[in-house]
């Protein structure tokens, strides 16, 4: 039997460090598709079976899998520029420079760190519309829409935080101007400006403390939150397409065998 | 017989009191540890000591500023006022958001850059967003003879210093 690589893969499979990893085991019937799915720790978040009609374009836009991946493009950048950029008052704003002028790459790093993060903004909200405009938040989804609002909250955080970190004369004023309207707070505005500060004006301690917001606090809630975003929408029945509703007159006409797809 | 079946009852009864009593007193110590956590988290957040300028500038000699001009000092952010009543300090920090005013000798107004709020000399506010005049600063004349301003303590308006 020659070696293809349709072969080659049959043999990996069936090595014993394989199955150590995916029990799910081979084959192609419904259940090891279904097992290959739910035994996977990263997969288990989703169903196992979806409906056709749910993955086309039309249903969703594939607003949510884009802000997904606008997010990860900001992950990978992000971890990338921290290895050039001290967050401190002396360092900030020539480690900025210097990745723009100096760094291999940093230019196009630091550039599609910025855009992904201007698209992430943008399409957390297009998401939001598109799913408000389409009553896609209406029960059993109402918490999963709750879900959303504090990822929009939490990109929106992260984007504030990040605007700090180039330590020029528009970062210094935006969170000047920002961490003001905290203060507007009754009764513990003055406090929580203090404590977002570490001090009482934008200085050495604002900056680390933006840094650590923005390199662990908020990313570790965003993680954490988009994985029961996900595990949601497994949960709350699959994603939301009007005509596969029950009780919907075209869900009830069309036979249901035909409207399934294995994943 | 009405004493045989109420003494089981009694015991049921305070068996249940002793469980609920420990769960009271499991999430009471939970409760108490909790709001220990808060106030660990809140003195661990508050710096004690912060490297920040001192509230007390040091202006130099009066005499270098003449009679009609307003001064920004853009690293304390503070004006120095000389006019016909005599010296006057006020804070540039714009009382809407924090951003920095600016003189504007031809309009004679100190303007802010960022939502437009406009001050006259005297700190009082013409237009624009802010929710209150510019602070007067407290002023005096050091025993060297140097104008000294502690941007932070304020004093009631129009409260001149005469050299």
């Amino acid at each position: 039997m020659p070696t293809t690589t349709e072969t080659y893969f049959e043999k990996l499979e069936r090595t014993r460090v394989w199955r150590s990893i995916f029990r799910s085991g081979t084959g192609n019937s419904t259940l090891h598709n279904a097992l290959a799915i739910q035994q996977n720790v990263f997969l288990h978040l989703f169903p196992t079976k979806v409906r056709k009609r749910m993955l086309s374009l039309g249903s969703t836009w594939y607003l949510g899998t884009l802000t997904l991946g606008t997010f990860l493009v900001l992950v990978v950048t992000g971890i990338l520029l921290m290895l050039y950029y001290h967050p401190s008052v002396p360092q900030a704003y020539s480690d900025v420079k210097d990745l723009r002028f100096v760094v291999s790459s940093g230019l196009f790093l630091r550039n599609l760190h910025r855009w992904s993060a201007h698209a992430m903004v943008f399409l957390a909200f297009a998401h939001m519309f598109r799913v408000f405009y389409r009553g896609a938040y209406r029960a059993p989804r109402e918490f999963n829409w709750v879900v959303g609002v504090v990822l929009l909250l939490v990109t929106l955080l992260l984007s504030y935080t990040g605007y700090l970190l180039p330590w020029d004369q528009l970062a210094y004023w935006a969170i000047t101007v920002g961490t003001n309207i905290s203060s507007a707070v009754p009764l513990i505005g003055d406090k929580i400006h203090f404590l977002l500060l570490g001090g009482n004006q934008v200085n050495a301690n604002a900056l680390l403390r933006f840094y650590v917001l923005h390199c662990v606090i908020l990313p570790l809630t965003a993680v954490v939150f988009l994985a029961v975003h996900f595990w949601r929408i497994r949960k709350d029945g699959g994603l939301y397409v009007r005509e596969s509703e029950p009780g919907t007159a075209s869900a009830q006409s069309k036979p249901s065998s035909e409207e399934h797809k294995q994943l | 017989m009405t004493t045989t079946t109420q003494a089981p009852l009694t015991q049921e009864g305070s068996a249940l009191d002793r469980r609920e009593f420990f769960t009271k007193l499991g999430l009471g110590s939970l409760g108490v540890a909790a709001v220990g956590t808060l106030a660990f988290y809140y003195q661990f957040l508050s710096p004690n000591v912060l490297f920040e300028p001192s509230p007390i500038v040091n202006s130099g000699k009066p005499e270098n500023y003449p009679l009609g001009s307003v001064t920004l000092d853009v690293n304390s952010a503070i004006y120095l006022i000389h006019i016909a009543e005599g010296y006057f300090s006020l804070s540039a920090i714009c009382t809407h958001l924090g951003c920095m005013t600016a003189w504007k000798p031809e309009e004679n107004m100190i303007a802010c850059p960022c939502h437009g709020s406009r001050f006259s000399e005297e700190g009082q506010k013409m237009a624009g967003p802010a929710p209150k005049p510019l602070p007067w600063l407290k002023t005096w004349i050091s025993d060297d003879g140097d104008l000294m301003v502690d941007r932070s303590v304020t004093i009631p308006q129009l409260q001149f210093l005469r050299v």
